[in-house]
C-alpha cells in the first residue's frame, strides 16, 4: 500500500481504478479515461494531485537564491500571484525537475513540485538555499486540486467561498490568488483554462464533492497524461531527466539566457550546447495510420534513429501521437518501429491540441 | 469481479466462445480482457473468408494502455468479422459479449470445443491474474 492522499476515499467511492503512481495510491480512471478526456476539452473536470509536493521558501535574499536554482529568470515576476514555469538543472545542465514557482511577495514564493521527486528535490533546494539563507518549509496537511476545462472556472466559482470567487473571476491567465487558506491559481496541465487549488486536506473532501456536484467530472492520471501530451506539455522522468538539457527536451523558452550575467546553475553546460548548435531535439509526432505510439518505441529519421519518449492515442485527433527525441534534421517525416514493423509518422511541432481544439 | 455468463466457453487468453449449434462460433474478448486494457482505441481484424487455426494470432486489440494479440481458439473460417469496430472500438468496453463480438467462425473441427474452459474453470483463471 502506498500513501494516500486526502481524497483517496472519495476516489474508492467514485469507483476509481487505483494505480501506484510514484510511491501513491492514484486514480488511473474512473471508468473511462478518453470520456474523461472529452469532458475536460469540452466543458469540465477534476483531478486530485495532491501527491505534488508544495514548497515554502521564505527570506529576504529569495529572490536571488531562485534566480541562482531556475534557468527560468524569477525577476520576470512583477505581479504578486504571478506563476513562472521553469527547470530546475543540475550543474551539467540536465533537468533535476520541472516546476512552478509563484511570486507570493518579497520574501515569499511558494513552490510545486513533482510527487516522484520529492526527496531529491527537497535536498538540492535545501543545500542551494543555505547561501542565501533562504528556509524551505514542506507545510503539511494540504490537498491540491485541478479543475481544468472550458467550464472548470464558472463550475468552480459557483462553489468555492464567495469573496475568493470574485477575486478568482478577474484573476489572468498564470496568476494566483489566495483568501485565508486557499489559494487558486489559474494554472493547469492539461491545455484547458482552469485552475489549480491548493486547500487544507480537511476540506479537500467537501470541495471534490461540491464540484462534483456541480458537474465537474472525476478524471484519472490516464487522461492527465493524453490531456497533457496533447497540450504539448513534458512529463520529468519521460520527456527529461538529469540527463537531459531543457535545450534537448523542447524547453528552451522556458531558458531566460538575459540578463546575460545571471550565473543560474547549469548555465555553463547549457550554454556549450548552445554555442555547438545541439544534436538532439524533442519533436511532436503523429501517425496517419491505426496503431498506438508506445514509449520508448525506435525512431528513424534519414537513418538516423531516435526513441519515443512519450506516446499515446490523442482522444481529440482519434489519432496516436507523441513526443520523440530525434536527431536534429530538417525533414517532417520519420519512421517509428511498431510491433515489428516500420510505419511512417509526420513530425510536428507540438502543441497538438490547445482550448479544446486541434492545432495541427 | 468481472463479468463471466455461464453460457459460454472461454480460453486462458482471456477469448469467449458462443457455440451457435450449427458448426459456427462467435469469438470475442472477456469483460475481465477489456477491463485489464481499459479504453480501446483500435482493433484489427482479420479478412473474411481467411483460414486460421487454434492458437493464431487472428486478430489486434489496441488500448491507451497496450496492445494485445487475440488468438483464436479453434480452427476454421472466419464467415464475418465485427465491422462496426473500426469506427467504435468502445462498444468492446461497453458490451464485450455482445456487440463487441470479434469474428464469426466456420469450425473444421467441431471437437476442439471441448479443449475449452467453461465459466467457473474461467473465473479462477480471470481471479489469479487480478
Amino acid at each position: 500500500m502506498g500513501n494516500k492522499t486526502p481524497l483517496y476515499d472519495a476516489h474508492v467511492k467514485h469507483d476509481a481504478k487505483i494505480v501506484d503512481f510514484g510511491g501513491w495510491d492514484m486514480p488511473l480512471h474512473y471508468g473511462s479515461q478518453i470520456e474523461e478526456h472529452h469532458e475536460v476539452r469540452r466543458s469540465a473536470g477534476m483531478f486530485d494531485v495532491s501527491h505534488m509536493t508544495v514548497l515554502e521558501l521564505r527570506g529576504d535574499r529569495v529572490t536571488d537564491f531562485l534566480r541562482k536554482l531556475l534557468a527560468n529568470d524569477v525577476a520576470r515576476l512583477k505581479d504578486k500571484g504571478k506563476a513562472l514555469y521553469s527547470c530546475m538543472l543540475n550543474e551539467n545542465g540536465g533537468v533535476i525537475d520541472d516546476l512552478i514557482v509563484y511570486y507570493m511577495d518579497d520574501d515569499w514564493f511558494r513552490m510545486v513540485v513533482n510527487a516522484a521527486t520529492h526527496d531529491k528535490d527537497v535536498a538540492w533546494i535545501t543545500k542551494q538555499a543555505q547561501a542565501f539563507s533562504v528556509t524551505v518549509d514542506e507545510p503539511e496537511g494540504l490537498a491540491m486540486i485541478a479543475v481544468q476545462g472550458p467550464e472548470a472556472r464558472d463550475k468552480a466559482h459557483q462553489v468555492i467561498d464567495k469573496a475568493l470567487a470574485e477575486k478568482a473571476t478577474s484573476l489572468k491567465r498564470f496568476h494566483a490568488v489566495t483568501d485565508g487558506e486557499t489559494f487558486v491559481g489559474r494554472t493547469g496541465y492539461t491545455g484547458e483554462d482552469g485552475y489549480e487549488i491548493i486547500l487544507p486536506a480537511s476540506k479537500a473532501v467537501n470541495l471534490w464533492e461540491a464540484l462534483y456536484n456541480a458537474g465537474v467530472r472525476p478524471c484519472g492520471l490516464g487522461a492527465r497524461d493524453t490531456l497533457r501530451l496533447e497540450a504539448g506539455m513534458n512529463l520529468y522522468g519521460t520527456d527529461m531527466d538529469e540527463e537531459i538539457s531543457p535545450l534537448e527536451a523542447g524547453l528552451a523558452w522556458t531558458v531566460a539566457w538575459e540578463p546575460t550575467d545571471r550565473d543560474f546553475i547549469g548555465r555553463n553546460a547549457i550554454e556549450q550546447q548552445r554555442g555547438q548548435n545541439g544534436t538532439r531535439k524533442l519533436v511532436g509526432l503523429i501517425l496517419e495510420g491505426k496503431g498506438v505510439l508506445r514509449n520508448h518505441q525506435k525512431v528513424f529519421v534519414n537513418g538516423n534513429e531516435g526513441e519515443i519518449t512519450s506516446g499515446s492515442f490523442s482522444p481529440t485527433l482519434g489519432k496516436a501521437i507523441a513526443f520523440a527525441r530525434i536527431p536534429k534534421d530538417e525533414t517532417q517525416q520519420c519512421e517509428v518501429e511498431m510491433r515489428g514493423k516500420r510505419v511512417l509518422a509526420q513530425i510536428v511541432k507540438p502543441p497538438f491540441v490547445r482550448d479544446g481544439k486541434a492545432c495541427i | 469481479m468481472s463479468n463471466v455468463p455461464a453460457d459460454l466457453k472461454y480460453t486462458k487468453s482471456h477469448e469467449w466462445i458462443q457455440d451457435l449449434g450449427d458448426g459456427t462460433v462467435n469469438i470475442g474478448i472477456t469483460d475481465h480482457a477489456q477491463t485489464l486494457l481499459g479504453d480501446l482505441v483500435f482493433v484489427e481484424l482479420p479478412e473474411v473468408d481467411s483460414e486460421v487455426s487454434a492458437g493464431d494470432e487472428c486478430a489486434v486489440v489496441e488500448s491507451v494502455k497496450a496492445a494485445s494479440d487475440v488468438y483464436s481458439p479453434l480452427s476454421g473460417t472466419v464467415i464475418a468479422v465485427n465491422e462496426v469496430l473500426a469506427d467504435t472500438p468502445e462498444t468492446i468496453n461497453q458490451d464485450a459479449y455482445g456487440d463487441g463480438w470479434l469474428i464469426k467462425l466456420k469450425l473444421s473441427d467441431a471437437n476442439e470445443l471441448t479443449d475449452l474452459l467453461d465459466a467457473n474453470a474461467y473465473e479462477e483463471v480471470a481471479a489469479e491474474d487480478h
